[in-house]
């Protein structure tokens, strides 16, 4: 991703493009044709055969976008050299959009919420746009409105099982609502059916290759894309700390992997981003380590930042309050023998959540990367600088995120499988859709399981209003009680 | 799907069926140099004859049309007596089954990919194909597993460790699959492999996830299982039928071949099929009742109480229909009130999963997806209507049959944290109490 921050903002200057084709067309010319050549134009399915199995060097570029820097950052800048306009360009616009997602989380978890939808419709339109323009397919019959119907198909499924969870409470008050919820499979399917069906309607004779891959190219985005941005509102509902620590692991491992290869940087990574060095991605896993650990430590004496988001009824709206759980709560660990002598001293307290924070770090830095240059190696295979121009210098919404993503999905794998489990609420949910009898059987199950447990003490009948005088005695004995297995011990009455 | 059959059980004949074929495809608006490249695309796909030697020996003097009906029919009988047979060696057999042609559909979607792209020989990619499959099953197949076989992996060490954290390994290994991937990026082949990236992952969205929501069904009860398949083929066969005898008017320009009689008529003949089918397979147990794994005897069961769905009732007959078969009511099993919304399914939108399958056939200038089966084509052939049928009845199923499953909510609470537990303990009596069902007499019992 940096080499190709360099090449865009190299774009108006002086050669990092010419470089690029000279290097690609190396590649012996016809390794791949075996089609015939001639009558391309006759059928346009023929002609984007051609171009699927060509070699990379011989698909023509796609044209760059118009550059979208403001006018005011040109005059202030217009004195300096083209090379540090770039830099500085980037570096405004980094600072820029650090503290916008700083006011954004200060709005609270409702607005970020908001910025996750529309970062998702942004990147999944920044992907069309591609598609289309690699197969000329914009005029397709039918094919844009398709796009964007599925796409709200989907985000209708993935809300009505996620979030609707969380509004438990709302929900059981509206009739219309509970309809919705109860069939909400049923209707999703639906509605997707309802899109499938208008695809196969829409097939035209001379297209069908292109409206296929354009078919394909739209799921594959949206699985990319929208089922992640779900990941990353569910990690936000499980406290805004697992939104906000991957998130500032992913782009301080970018910003100090640039750092230390641009001071220090001699060896190759990887053939793909041939910027990339492994001084860059070893310096950078360290202080992506370090910096986990610190922004752990502030982070977690919040409740604001450490609570599960909740939606309150009375209030109307999202609250987070709460008793921290021990994840987030100060324990002293005892420091192993050599960093004992380094450190000076017997134990440390920390916050457990910082050794999470450690495991997350290190996924950010060692594999994140990965998601980096697999759209790097998208960016190559399709001939494209960068995703689009929203961000002036930096290129599109998906240039930033796409780090993130695998990084989003991993988070939400490790919150499921070693923090908590399954969603309490959707637990509810379910309970009470079942058949009376089988609510009965759970019932009693879960009242035996707790009371071994101890978590329930065990009732007399209520009130304790029996007409036999032994049972008033003893009941009032037990309103005392002070742990269940005394109650078992010595009340054997109770044979619940 | 009829016509391509068709088709292609004139291939290999004589020039008057080819010019026929030759000149569906002018309709289509190609041109003789996209013939040329037809004819280059349609030695691509294996197409060698299948038919066995037997076959051919004895049909030989018929003439060649007939023969090649009679291949199809006698294929056809020899597929429908497999699956009573299969049906017959029970759940864990049809298990084995469903597996073997998920394999099977992936192999014939993915090698049409190869054969698109001349990619056979891409560094590393005929592996990473596999080996996804092999993570997406395992996910798949872990999380029916923990659900169905609760007891079992509790009982097991090793077992019950990758069933809990069941959901971590799986993404580990996709990961590991992502890496190798992203490794084996060659400098002139980037495009072609993220073709091939895109390719495999939709045929797993298409096929796996598909076939696991048909093990869903199956476990629900192997009526559910068989009732929509036999809608689907018996449409499909009725549709031809009513098609060759009263066909008039085409359906869509997808399929030349169908007619809207023949659709029309297919609708009529699925639903009344499917009555009489789910009529006679209500009244047995080892077809209604739920796929249980025993402990005990270590095999799956099928023995419990038939539930409402599958107890005879009385219904009362509208009056039109009254004065025509003169009955008043009618004992009728609720599953076949049911059946009519599978049967109506079937026959109504299962052929545009066909439509579908033809569309990408044409796309690709591909006769048939494999020649596995003779006279019909690949195993995705016979399925392609099969697919968007299984995902509707595991969402019928779930909206409309059952709730979610008992044990595994169970399961789930005992992962809860303590308040959670107690919160939710608490909402349920009150929700019990509520509905009258927990009085202070039942909870002392």
């Amino acid at each position: 991703m940096w080499e190709l921050r360099h090449r865009g903002g190299g774009g108006p200057g002086p050669g990092g493009e010419a470089a690029a084709p000279p290097r690609e067309g190396e590649a012996a010319g016809g390794d791949h044709e075996t089609e015939s050549t001639s009558d391309k134009e006759t059928d346009i399915d023929d002609r984007y055969g051609d171009l699927d199995s060509r070699t990379d060097s011989d698909i023509p570029e796609i044209p760059p976008s118009l550059d979208r820097t403001p006018e005011i950052l040109k005059k202030a800048l217009s004195g300096l050299s083209s090379r540090w306009k770039n830099w500085w360009i980037r570096g405004i616009l980094t600072l820029t959009m650090i503290s916008l997602f700083f006011l954004i989380i200060y709005m609270g978890s409702f607005m970020l919420m908001l910025l996750v939808l529309s970062i998702q419709v942004k990147c999944f339109h920044e992907i069309i746009t591609i598609g289309y323009r690699v197969y000329h397919s914009y005029d397709l019959p039918w094919f844009r409105t398709l796009s964007w119907y599925f796409l709200l198909c989907v985000n209708y499924f993935f809300y009505g099982e996620t979030v609707a969870d969380y509004f438990a409470t709302f929900v059981q008050r509206e009739e219309q609502l509970q309809f919705l919820i109860r069939y909400h499979r049923f209707i999703s399917f639906a509605l997707y059916l309802a899109g499938f069906c208008m695809f196969v309607l829409s097939l035209v004779k001379k297209h069908y290759r292109l409206q296929f891959y354009m078919f394909a190219w739209t799921h594959v985005t949206l699985l990319i894309t929208v089922t992640q941005s779900h990941l990353v509102i569910q990690n936000l509902f499980e406290g805004m700390i697992w939104f906000l620590v991957p998130i500032s692991s992913v782009i301080c491992n970018d910003i100090a992997a640039y750092i230390f290869g641009f001071f220090f940087g001699r060896t190759p990574l990887i053939k793909l981003s041939p910027k990339k060095t492994w001084e860059g991605f070893i310096g950078g896993f360290f202080s992506t380590v370090i910096f986990g650990f610190i922004a752990a430590y502030l982070l977690s004496k919040y409740q604001y930042f450490v609570c599960p988001v909740e939606y309150r009824s009375d209030v109307n709206s999202f609250v987070t309050e709460c008793e921290p759980s021990e994840l987030f709560q100060l324990q002293s660990y005892s420091l192993p023998p050599f960093l004992k002598a380094v450190l000076r001293r017997e134990s440390v307290s920390m916050y457990p959540f910082q050794i999470h924070s450690i495991a997350l770090s290190t996924f950010a830095s060692l594999i994140g990367p990965f998601g980096g240059f697999f759209a790097s190696g998208f960016k190559r295979a399709f001939k494209i600088k960068d995703f689009a121009n929203t961000i002036p210098g930096h290129g599109g919404i998906m240039d930033r995120f796409d780090c993130q993503y695998l990084m989003a999905t991993f988070v939400h794998v490790y919150i499921t499988s070693f923090i908590r489990g399954p969603n309490p609420s959707k637990v509810l949910q379910q309970l009470l859709v079942l058949q009376p009898e089988q609510q009965l059987n759970i019932y009693k199950t879960l009242k035996t399981h707790l009371i071994e447990k101890g978590i329930l003490q065990p009732t007399l009948k209520p009130e304790c209003s029996g007409s036999r005088w032994s049972f008033i005695q003893v009941c009032a004995m037990f309103k005392l009680q002070t742990g269940p297995r005394k109650v078992l011990l010595t009340f054997p009455i109770e044979d619940e | 799907m009829t016509e391509l059959r068709q088709r292609v059980a004139r291939e290999p004949e004589a020039p008057p069926e080819d010019k026929e074929s030759e000149s569906e495809a002018k309709a289509d608006g190609e041109t003789a140099s996209d013939s040329e490249s037809r004819v280059e695309a349609a030695t691509l796909p294996p197409s060698a004859d299948d038919t066995p030697e037997v076959l051919n020996r004895a049909l030989s003097n018929l003439s060649s049309r007939w023969k090649n009906w009679w291949v199809r029919g006698i294929l056809t009988l020899a597929m429908i007596a497999f699956f009573f047979i299969i049906i017959y060696l029970g759940p864990m057999v049809l298990m084995m089954i469903v597996m073997c042609v998920q394999i099977k559909c992936f192999h014939e979607i993915i090698t049409i990919g190869y054969n698109v792209y001349h990619s056979y020989d891409l560094p590393w990619f005929r592996t990473l194909s596999w080996y996804f499959l092999l993570c997406v099953n395992y996910f798949f197949y872990g999380e029916t597993v923990t659900d169905y076989f609760f007891t079992l992996v509790q009982r097991e060490e090793p077992l019950r460790i990758l069933s809990k954290y069941h959901r971590f390994i799986s993404f580990t290994l996709y990961l590991t699959g992502f890496c190798m991937f992203v490794l084996s990026l060659v400098k002139k082949h980037y495009r072609l492999q993220f073709y091939m990236f895109g390719w495999t992952h939709v045929t797993l969205l298409i096929v796996v996830t598909q076939s696991h929501l048909v093990i869903h069904n199956l476990f629900e009860g192997m009526i559910w299982f068989i009732v929509p398949i036999s809608c689907v083929i018996c449409n499909d066969i009725m549709a031809y039928m009513f098609g060759f005898f009263f066909g008039r008017t085409p359906l869509i320009k997808l399929s030349p071949k169908k007619t809207w009689e023949g659709f029309i008529g297919g609708f009529f003949a699925t639903v009344v099929f499917g009555l009489l089918l789910s009529y006679v397979m209500s009244g047995y147990r080892c077809f209604v009742c739920p796929v249980e794994y025993n402990n005990d005897t270590n095999s799956f069961t099928v023995d419990c109480e038939p539930s409402g769905l599958f107890r005879l009732q009385e219904y009362n007959i509208p009056g039109m229909i009254q004065s025509i078969i003169g009955w008043k009511t009618v004992r009728m099993y609720p599953f076949q009130i049911h059946s009519i919304a599978l049967s109506t399914f079937a026959s109504l939108i299962g052929p545009f999963g066909g439509f579908f399958a033809s569309g990408f056939k044409r796309a690709f200038k591909i006769k048939d997806f494999a020649n596995t089966i003779p006279g019909h084509g690949g195993i995705m052939d016979r399925f392609d209507c099969q697919y968007l049928m299984a995902t509707f009845v595991n969402v019928y199923i779930a909206s409309f049959i059952r709730g979610p499953n008992p044990s595994k909510l169970v399961q789930q609470f005992l992962t809860l944290r303590p308040d959670q537990q107690l919160h939710i303990f608490n909402t349920l009596k009150s929700h019990l109490t509520d509905k009258g069902m927990l009085t202070a007499a039942t909870e002392d019992k």
